[in-house]
């Protein structure tokens, strides 16, 4: 039972504490690790690996992980919803205190300001995704050749991808779902 | 109980394929809930992903809990939020219990690189639909370019670069973004008790003709 309750308190404090995307919870994660013993940093290394190939966010993986391996299944849902009920709450007082406000020229205002800034960090992270697949950094720093910057199989599925997302108006887990079939097919 | 059924189911979907981040969600968010269901706008899409960035916790769990909570109160942010970690609960459950190796096997690399080449498309499709939106004036683009300066070359926190953004709109805000004809004298005086003098008597004249 006091697991159980070291369990909720460890990654509602997570949740909490880290803001601004799921990288922010790394530092929280280690400390866990040294303070407890649930897992090691060996393990906090495999679960990056496994977050950048599975869906959902870092943190939310990790809560899981850990809970599974403290508690079994049981423990990976206790975790996963101790870290996530501080952004609940935090952001259903928001969506109150806004939907209050939204009217108010000080609210217009200050999303005037927001909104460039939110497209401007959805771009910056979608041209480190872009440069991530597209590029091949080290390898061009190895041969200093231009020709091996570009990482041609995944700029052709990209372009095959826009074309075919724009001319038939798939949706968009169609073509993510396609785009994976095609990276096994071609040995990407 | 089958709006928040469906609710759930959605936000699971979304949950299902958010590869690369939070960030990934948009293009899905977009289709299913601007385009499809009309629950959202883009604009609103924008507001919640800022927000997202400098309240704790991972920006998808915040985006759903905020158009959950939108929809239908606590409740559906509740069961939104629930729904989009839902998928990551059994996949990491099922790798943990059955393919410790799972990140090192060969299909499972070739597939991400996949996805991933993808996900560049989708997100750069979202951003284009997202900055026709939010990038009305030329003040909209001065904060936008230096937003993604920043956060390209320098590893500011994403929270300092909303914050100084949402006090860069309270100060460059031209004055028909945020007092349309309808605004009534009330709303446009209590928003101003703060404000230079000069824009109060310039206010209180347009109000005058608002009346007339």
């Amino acid at each position: 039972m006091t697991l159980v309750l070291r369990l909720i308190y460890e990654f509602f404090k997570t949740g909490l504490f880290s803001i601004g995307g799921g990288l922010a919870t790394l530092p929280f994660l280690y400390a866990m690790s040294r303070s407890t013993g649930w897992f090691t940093t060996s393990d906090i290394a495999d679960m990056i690996a496994i977050s950048e190939s599975t869906p959902g966010p870092l943190g939310v993986n990790m809560a899981t992980y850990v809970g599974f391996l403290t508690l079994g299944v049981f423990g990976g849902v206790v975790s996963t919803l101790a870290l996530v009920a501080p952004s609940i709450i935090v952001i259903l007082i928001i969506a109150k205190i806004l939907d209050k406000f939204k009217e108010s020229a000080a609210t217009k205002k200050i999303f005037y300001g927001l909104r460039p800034a939110s497209t401007a960090l959805i771009t910056s992270a979608g041209l480190g995704v872009a440069k991530l697949s597209l590029l091949r950094e080290s390898l061009f720093q190895e041969t200093g050749l231009i020709s091996s910057l570009f990482n041609w199989k995944c700029i052709i599925l990209a372009a095959v991808c826009l074309a075919v997302y724009k001319k038939f108006n798939l949706h968009p887990v169609i073509v993510i779902a396609g785009a994976a079939c095609a990276g096994i097919l071609f040995a990407m | 109980m089958k709006k928040y059924l469906q609710l759930f189911l959605i936000f699971a979907k979304i949950g299902a394929v958010t590869f690369g981040g939070g960030y990934a969600m948009l293009p899905i968010l977009q289709r299913e809930l601007v385009e499809n269901r009309h629950w959202v706008t883009d604009e609103e899409l924008a507001d919640y992903f800022a927000i997202g960035q400098c309240t704790p916790g991972v920006i998808a769990v915040n985006t759903a809990t905020f158009i959950g909570s939108k929809l239908y109160g606590i409740p559906g942010g509740i069961v939104a939020t629930i729904g989009v970690v839902f998928p990551s609960i059994i996949i990491i459950t099922v790798i943990a219990l059955f393919l410790s190796n799972f990140a090192h096997l060969a299909a499972v690399k070739h597939a991400f690189n996949g996805i991933r080449a993808c996900v560049t498309i989708l997100i750069a499709d979202s951003v284009v639909k997202l900055g026709k939106k939010s990038l009305v004036d030329y003040r909209c683009v001065i904060i936008f370019l230096i937003v993604l300066a920043i956060s390209m070359f320098t590893s500011v926190s994403p929270v300092f670069l909303v914050l100084f953004a949402g006090l860069a709109g309270f100060i460059v805000c031209p004055r028909k973004r945020y007092d349309p004809n309808g605004s009534t004298p009330a709303e446009a005086k209590a928003s101003f008790s703060g404000g230079v003098s000069a824009e109060k008597t310039e206010q209180a004249a347009d109000r005058k003709g608002d009346v007339k």
